[in-house]
């Protein structure tokens, strides 16, 4: 089997998507004659042209707003956002707007988009390239929300967004773009769009991740099992909306601890809801209250190295939360 | 090949050697700008400045010919290539460079970094990392301005890319339809990021006739001649100031490097790169104090010596300069 990074499963699927279905194109800020700011689309001019792979000027609500237009009207765009923290002009034509078409319709439109956001820290990105407002767009019933860590999620749940019927917003984290490689199959398979996945399976506590978040967990749980034979489940939430509850809730009935990790600021976050979740559904069953691994409310991200690093979750600080929780 | 800058006419005229001091004055800024940039360069490549650093080299007689016009009750609001507005403006060199190292002694103790220069007390509001985010942030402070009678006026300077954005035609809107003391000034280097201009805009390279619908006055000009663009400024807020309304400025210019350190701007051909290098204010500029003997070598090495001498302990001072202290991390969030 191949492997790829991260940003080559994407592009792989991508390709492979436009090949098979011509109603699929993208648009985007620097997608065509660049192939996109982190190369996503590099290539795609050449052989789709310019009909498929279309330079848009910078203007997110206008991207957004006319890839839902052609969608309703029997197309399947991408839209491609330069970086997550330039998204915030195009909210009203995601949550206001693509979110209620299936809805406000009565049923007979659908809205299929997907809309591309790469994300996250660690980049020495500071205030304007860092940021993780996935939460938002978690928060909007009709849209789904989808965070892939894995090329091989990557590729295979990029190609779920793009056969299914509902707007998807599909969040990359840059950093894992050319950070992480894996095996990837070289044909199409789909992923599913709605499940979590357990990633490292383990019996003394259950962490809850996604993102870059999952990789520092899953170090996080190697360190501490060579170190103090702690065993440590990993679960990759994939999906933030909707959340995979049934695998969360299976987890913690299993090892009766939780811990949430996120890159985004803790307060009114996904993992304020997987925490709720977790109380709702399982509080006899916890033997600890449930923890959280989280950047302090400071609004992301401080541009100084020294900063970023204090302010990201990074393995460590996950190792000594979990060796906090399991002591208990 | 994209040579729209050739057509403009030169405006400036040289007026006699009152013009000594001030033609030196801004060739020092000049310099200024394009020895921080080079070096800011050089201290990326050894790994002393990260993450996302987008060089002004070519675009330097923008910022020093339109500071020359404004006063300290001024407001200047600028986008992410901001390290050239700031010098000019006046901004201490050390601790602009010291931002961008991510030190205590930056000016926004390493909290912004290279697209966020911040310094309220030079009335410098910003870089802006968002495309067109700094616009109506500027048409708040002349608003204020003309609110509490204070004769300043703001300047905000955005990129070609910006024009696309809905939020640049509501605040040519709403400043026109206010009379508010604004100055858009336009730096068109004709690509936003890897994308010609011409390509994501109606009607060709040339923006400015936009402002015209909202019934401001416009005027494009030639962003490499220094002078040029002093001359078309001071005209602009001279009538901003006798309470014109906004004015509008489009300065065609030409970024020498990539959109930033990551992009080697392989969009663009070399013909067009040669023919905009050949125009360099650096070189130009000089060149035309000789020939009209409004300067000698010896006076214009002094001026490159003394800028190179202010990076160079800039370079120091922030790399003599501390780290913030992590419990700044918890600072500055709420009063």
């Amino acid at each position: 089997m191949p492997t790829m990074t991260v940003i080559e499963a994407v592009r792989d699927a991508m390709r492979g998507e436009m090949r098979r279905d011509p109603r699929i194109f993208i648009m985007g800020e620097d997608v065509g004659a660049r192939g996109g700011v982190f190369l996503a689309s590099e290539g795609f001019l050449q052989e789709f042209g310019e009909s498929r792979v279309i330079d848009t000027p910078l203007a997110e609500s206008s991207i957004v707003g006319i890839a839902l237009g052609a969608a309703v009207n029997g197309m399947r765009p991408i839209a491609e956002i330069q970086f997550a923290d330039f998204v915030w002009p195009a909210i009203n034509q995601l949550v206001g707007e693509a979110a209620r078409v299936r809805y406000g319709t009565g049923g007979r439109k659908t809205a299929p988009i997907v809309v591309r956001i790469p994300y996250g820290g660690g980049v020495r990105g500071g205030l304007y390239h860092s940021q993780s407002p996935e939460v938002i767009f978690a928060h909007t019933p009709g849209l789904r929300v989808v965070a892939p860590a894995t090329p091989y999620d990557a590729k295979g749940m990029l190609i779920s967004a793009l056969r299914g019927d509902d707007p998807v917003v599909f969040f990359e984290h840059k950093r894992t773009y050319r950070l992480v490689r894996g095996e990837v199959p070289a044909d199409a398979y789909m992923e599913p769009c709605d499940k979590a996945e357990v990633k490292r399976p383990g019996t003394d506590l259950s962490i809850f991740a996604y993102g870059l978040m999952l990789h520092y967990a899953l170090e996080a749980a190697r360190l501490v099992h060579e170190q103090d034979g702690i065993s440590a489940e990993v679960v990759d939430l994939r999906s933030l909306r909707p959340l995979d509850t049934e695998t969360i809730l299976d987890s913690v009935r299993r090892t009766s601890k939780a811990l949430v990790v996120q890159e985004d600021t803790p307060a009114v976050s996904v993992g304020s809801e997987v925490a709720a979740v977790i109380a709702e559904h399982v509080f006899f069953d916890l033997d600890a209250p449930v923890m959280r691994v989280a950047p302090p409310e400071i609004p992301p991200m401080p541009f100084s190295p020294l900063q970023e690093a204090a302010f990201m979750p990074s393995p460590e600080k996950i190792a000594a939360a979990i060796r906090e929780l399991a002591a208990i | 090949m994209n040579t729209r800058a050739a057509k403009a006419k030169p405006k400036a005229h040289v007026n006699g050697a009152n013009d000594k001091q001030e033609f030196l004055e801004l060739y020092r800024q000049m310099c200024l700008i394009r020895q921080f940039e080079e070096a800011c360069g050089e201290q990326y490549s050894r790994g002393n400045i990260r993450g996302f650093l987008h060089l002004y080299i070519g675009q330097e007689a923008i910022a020093a010919g339109v500071m020359r016009s404004l006063r300290a009750e001024d407001y200047v609001v600028t986008h992410y290539r901001d390290h050239g507005h700031a010098l000019a403006r006046g901004l201490d060199t050390n601790r602009v460079m010291a931002e961008l190292f991510g030190r205590a002694t930056g000016l926004s103790k390493g909290k912004g970094g290279s697209m966020h220069i911040f310094d309220a007390a030079k009335g410098f509001m910003g870089g802006h990392a968002i495309v067109g985010g700094q616009l109506p942030l500027a048409a708040g402070l002349a608003l204020a301005c003309q609110y509490k009678g204070t004769g300043g006026i703001a300047v905000v300077f955005f990129g070609d890319g910006a024009v696309n954005q809905g939020v640049f035609h509501e605040t040519m809107n709403l400043a026109a339809i206010w009379d508010l003391p604004l100055l858009f000034f336009l730096e068109n280097n004709l690509y936003g990021m890897g994308t010609a201009a011409e390509r994501t805009r109606a009607g060709g390279v040339d923006i400015y006739p936009i402002a015209g619908s909202y019934g401001i006055e416009a005027a494009m000009i030639d962003g490499m001649d220094v002078l040029a663009v002093r001359e078309a400024t001071g005209e602009a807020v001279k009538k901003i100031r006798a309470g014109e309304g906004p004015k509008f400025i489009e300065a065609k210019t030409y970024r020498f490097h990539g959109h930033s350190m990551a992009d080697p701007a392989r969009y663009r051909d070399h013909a067009e790169l040669d023919y905009w290098l050949s125009r360099d204010p650096l070189k130009s500029f000089p060149k035309m104090m000789l020939d009209r003997e409004l300067a000698t070598a010896e006076e214009l090495a002094v001026v490159r010596k003394s800028a190179d001498d202010e990076v160079a302990s800039a370079v120091k001072f922030s790399l003599e300069s501390p780290p913030p202290a992590k419990s700044e991390l918890f600072t500055d969030v709420y009063a």
